[in-house]
């Protein structure tokens, strides 16, 4: 086992690549994934029964099937009926289903904590629906979401690691890749690990510190 | 159709073996865990912390990897089924902790007064008064870990254990029906999913009723 500092340095450009795939994919997720819950949240309690079916459809399925089959069943599941995705685009649109479907149930809960006089008060002030939604409730229902959204977005990184399944060229697929090169599978397993965390453990702290701040304002 | 479903069916005894022990050793090492997490003596504690933080930090499929690859290429050799059930176990028992904490935050802290009163000692304090109502209030958000812990389980294909995802990708590849085998697989992540968290809810309700406020 070749733990020294040398060769972990050797191996570690080719890692930072790979994590900032992962980052990559991660932002990816956040981008399309955020509006994609928001849709959702909002779909879920719409007075249209056939809407409010389908989004809870897309929501519970969405977060009752792990992430790998998410990613397995666009990559390989798709080119079935025709539609042959490259491995990026999968992973981002696999997980991007799976962030929609937990953000718009956080969403969901951020909207109704918003207290009712706050939709009596924008209705007596004659805002349509549409500015009510805009102005008064979004803003306040988003803020109280802030701290879980955050929370997710750290496991959804994590989460990048499942498309190792379908070969996108990431942090841990590129740490087996060295392992089976050079069989030095555990210094180099474990330098991923470490670097999984690096991203993990400050950003569980910065989330921990807003909720804490966000608390403390935290209307009642 | 009803093929696929046969064959991917048959790693179902996988899926529940592993998430079962994982869920068991997991529920049963994190207590000492939250304990140790909730000592005085500095050193305990922050192993703990250390501990608890770094599992959750590290992604299921990494761990799977280091203790498979990692361990087995020139240390200890596991099979496939129990490298995941270590690693699974591992990740269940820093969630459980942390679980189980935030389940002892919400007992009310005249729980403890009253069982100072009563003079009762530590150990009866925790195991009859405190405890049963942790457990209680810890119940449903165990039960929702739990759901995680069966679809975390799928991670496990990637080293070989031949479960239910595992016995999906194989005969995707063969066949080149993917949307049918996923979608096969999905169906049932989701029908032993649903039941759990179902139980959950009506054990919340009766056990709820009998937390002191």
């Amino acid at each position: 086992m070749d733990f020294s500092p040398e060769t972990m340095a050797g191996w570690l450009p080719y890692l930072l690549g790979g994590l900032w795939i992962s980052l990559k994919v991660t932002a990816g997720c956040i981008v399309f994934g955020l509006p994609l819950g928001l849709v959702l949240a909002l779909a879920v309690s719409s007075r249209s029964p056939l809407l409010r079916l389908a989004s809870l459809a897309l929501v519970e399925i969405g977060r009752g099937t792990p992430g790998l089959i998410m990613l397995e069943f666009v990559y390989y599941g798709l080119p079935q009926i025709g539609l042959t995705l490259g491995t990026y685009v999968a992973a981002i649109a696999a997980l991007s289903w799976t962030t929609g479907a937990y953000t718009s149930e956080i969403i969901r809960a951020g909207l109704e904590a918003v207290p009712f006089g706050q939709r009596q008060a924008a209705i007596a002030i004659g805002l349509n629906p549409l500015d009510r939604l805009r102005f008064v409730i979004l803003p306040q229902a988003l803020r109280i979401a802030v701290p879980a959204l955050l929370g997710f977005a750290i496991l959804i990184f994590q989460g990048t690691s499942l498309c190792y399944a379908i070969s996108t060229p990431e942090l841990i697929s590129r740490a087996y890749e060295i392992g089976a090169n050079t069989f030095q599978y555990f210094p180099v397993l474990v330098l991923a690990g470490m670097l999984y965390a690096a991203i993990s453990i400050p950003g569980s702290l910065i989330v921990g510190a807003i909720e804490r701040r966000m608390g403390r304002h935290a209307m009642r | 159709m009803l093929s696929d479903a046969q064959l991917i069916i048959r790693g179902l005894p996988w899926t529940v073996a592993l998430t079962v022990s994982a869920f068991v050793i997991g529920a049963i090492l994190g207590l000492p865990i939250m304990m140790a997490r909730r000592s005085r003596f500095f050193p305990v504690k922050a192993t703990a912390v250390a501990f608890i933080t770094f599992v959750r930090s590290i992604p299921t499929l990494v761990w799977l990897f280091v203790i498979f690859f990692g361990l087995g290429s020139g240390y200890i050799q596991f099979s496939p089924f129990t490298a995941a059930v270590i690693g699974l176990s591992v990740i269940a028992s820093a969630n459980m902790a942390e679980i189980y904490r935030g389940g002892l935050l919400s007992i009310h802290h005249g729980q403890w007064d009253a069982a100072a009163a009563l003079d009762l000692g530590r150990v009866n304090t925790f195991r009859d008064v405190i405890w049963p109502q942790t457990f209680r209030v810890a119940l449903p958000s165990a039960a929702t870990y739990a759901v995680g812990l069966l679809k975390d389980s799928s991670v496990a294909s990637v080293i070989g254990v031949a479960e239910i995802s595992y016995r999906g990708y194989q005969l995707s590849q063969i066949t080149y029906r993917g949307l049918d085998v996923f979608g096969i697989v999905a169906a049932i992540y989701i029908v032993i999913g649903l039941p759990i968290a179902w139980l959950s809810r009506v054990a919340d309700s009766h056990l709820r009723a009998k937390v002191a406020h």
